[in-house]
């Protein structure tokens, strides 16, 4: 058997899940090793969200197994070494937050009850500089921009300090400057040896930090290396994005990817 | 302040600060998680509770208390794993336990709807000093998880699929918000009624976030806005013939109307010191379009 450190942090074998009767993974196999870069792509519908919360546990597997740092998912307890980044448009809710108070929610899997130390505090201004938002960090979410949203959303997860990001789109309806602002997050985390495996609709700015790309289509990987050249999704094989001016055909949204 | 003198009103001034405490502090997690009306649902499940009370000869807050609490880990498991037409679930729970409570009242030999109708519109001047005691206990439950566990529902109720990812005993927290708020409701009950219970959940929760930035602030001023109308009702109820749960409420609707009037230049002041942009275009329109703006008509 491989030591801990050899393992990769994510390991996915043959997994299939179906939503209702609907089968959405069909034997997907995903692996990021320690400090890769793997961008899951694929069009609406292709189950790249549905593989990134199996991968979280948040969507039952019906087969096949996954495993996070070697350890088998059920019996994963260390979440404090995993930050996710789920797909929102708004870190808003029923009540107005701080962008520190949204933040700091991030470090109960290192904290999860008690009071929050200096440390703790001290993560949570770090992660808040990480993403450019120190000058706003008393500001409610609820003035935040879209991309600024995104911002926060990750800044959550970077607040445990996390060894590994799995991060759910977080380039959609970011705007251009806050993209950069990210790309730029993201690339200090990788040279300060953290893994991510990010869901993309295209590769954008990213593109030369990933290692790696997963291609999916109908639940099935149909590509896994290095990612396809500067051309993002459109160019993929198998990409059916249907825009709303094609009629006859049905428009998939995103809802259940 | 010879009110103050008399015990019934001690007892009445003391169960509304109690319930303009915990009404807010639980309110506000529901409001978060959008779910404003769950406190109207569970109040008219606890009407079933008071008329078991009745008919069993047992005390009403205490059964009231019981069914509230079965009532509302109901209403939370269908909100989780119901996947389909939960909403009508729900009213299925609420109006059995409406037509429960008023069928139950009306087969015991003691109670009548005059005695259901103190429990739904709040009779203060006729608090015991045992529905004192139990409000006591009751209200000091809620404050404990309300505020000592503010990070964890926080973290719950502003996104539970990250908080899952955290490791938080999700399910087992939704749990608590619900019986906390079946606490709430049953605590509330004397005061301001079942049917009202909800309001003073929601509405100072509502008015708080008109000024407030911040969920501490919201938290914070919810409260003192539960404590000052429980209390102005109360006293007002004292000196005019009028209704205290009734009144309450309409207080509590006030403070919303004057908050948020106080709101709209404190929010245009704030939105200025962030640096905002100016309100109005500052680049001029050309009157004739150049081949190089690329605008087609």
């Amino acid at each position: 058997m491989a030591a801990p450190e050899q393992e990769p942090v994510i390991s996915v074998r043959g997994a299939t899940a179906a939503l209702g009767a609907r089968p959405v993974l069909r034997g997907v196999d995903l692996t990021v090793h320690r400090g890769e870069v793997v961008a899951l792509l694929g069009a609406n519908g292709s189950g790249k969200s549905t593989a990134v919360r199996a991968v979280i546990g948040q969507v039952p597997l019906t087969g096949g197994a996954i495993r996070l740092f070697g350890t088998e998912r059920k019996r994963f307890r260390d979440w404090a070494r995993v930050g996710y980044v789920p797909q929102r448009t708004t870190a808003a809710s029923g009540v107005p937050a701080t962008i520190r108070e949204v933040v700091s929610s991030g470090r109960l899997s290192r904290r999860r009850f008690g009071w929050l130390t200096r440390a703790d505090k001290a993560a949570v201004e770090r992660a808040i500089d990480l993403v450019g938002l120190t000058d706003r960090a008393k500001d409610s979410v609820s003035a935040l921009s879209g991309g600024q949203h995104q911002r926060v959303l990750i800044a959550r997860a970077l607040a445990s300090e996390p060894e590994l990001l799995i991060m759910d789109e977080p380039m959609a309806g970011v705007d251009l400057a806050s993209q950069e602002i990210l790309a730029s997050t993201l690339r200090e985390q990788v040279a300060g040896g953290t893994s991510v495996l990010l869901v993309l609709h295209e590769l954008g700015p990213l593109e030369p930090l990933i290692d790696r790309a997963v291609v999916l289509r109908d639940g099935c990987v149909v590509h896994d290396g290095p990612p396809p050249e500067a051309l993002g999704q459109h160019a993929l094989p198998g990409h059916d994005h249907v825009h709303p001016h094609a009629a006859g055909e049905p428009l998939r949204t995103g809802l259940l990817t | 302040m010879e009110m103050l003198d008399l015990a019934f009103m001690q007892r009445a001034l003391l169960a509304a600060v109690l319930v303009g405490i915990t009404a807010p502090a639980v309110g506000i997690y529901l409001v978060q998680r959008r779910q404003a009306l769950m406190g109207d649902g569970i109040g008219h499940v606890a009407m079933t509770g008071v008329g078991l009370g009745f008919l069993l000869n047992s005390s009403p807050v205490w059964m009231a208390t019981a069914v509230a609490v079965v009532g509302s880990v109901a209403m939370e498991l269908i909100r989780a794993y119901g996947k389909t037409r939960g909403d009508l679930a729900l009213a299925l729970l609420f109006y059995g336990g409406m037509a429960g409570g008023v069928l139950l009242i009306n087969l015991s030999p003691t109670g009548s709807n005059a005695n259901l109708s103190s429990y739904l519109f709040g009779s203060l001047s006729t608090v015991s000093t045992e529905d004192i005691t139990a409000i006591g206990v009751l209200a000091a439950f809620v404050v404990l998880v309300t505020v000592g566990l503010r990070r964890q529902l926080f973290a719950v109720s502003q996104d539970e699929e990250f908080a899952r990812v955290t490791g938080l005993p999700v399910r087992a927290l939704n749990l608590l918000i619900a019986v906390t708020a079946a606490v709430t409701v049953t605590v509330a009950m004397r005061v301001v009624g079942l049917l009202l219970v909800s309001a003073l959940m929601v509405v100072p929760v509502a008015a708080a976030q008109q000024l407030s930035k911040s969920f501490r602030a919201t938290f914070v001023l919810a409260v003192v806005t539960g404590i000052t109308v429980t209390l102005a009702g109360t006293v007002t109820s004292y000196y005019q013939d009028v209704p205290p749960g009734a009144t309450i409420v309409l207080y509590a609707i006030g403070v919303f109307v004057l908050l948020t009037l106080l709101a709209t230049p404190l929010a245009k002041r704030r939105a200025r010191a962030a640096g905002a942009g100016a309100e109005s275009c500052d680049a001029p329109v050309p009157a004739t379009r150049r081949p190089t703006d690329d605008v087609k008509v």
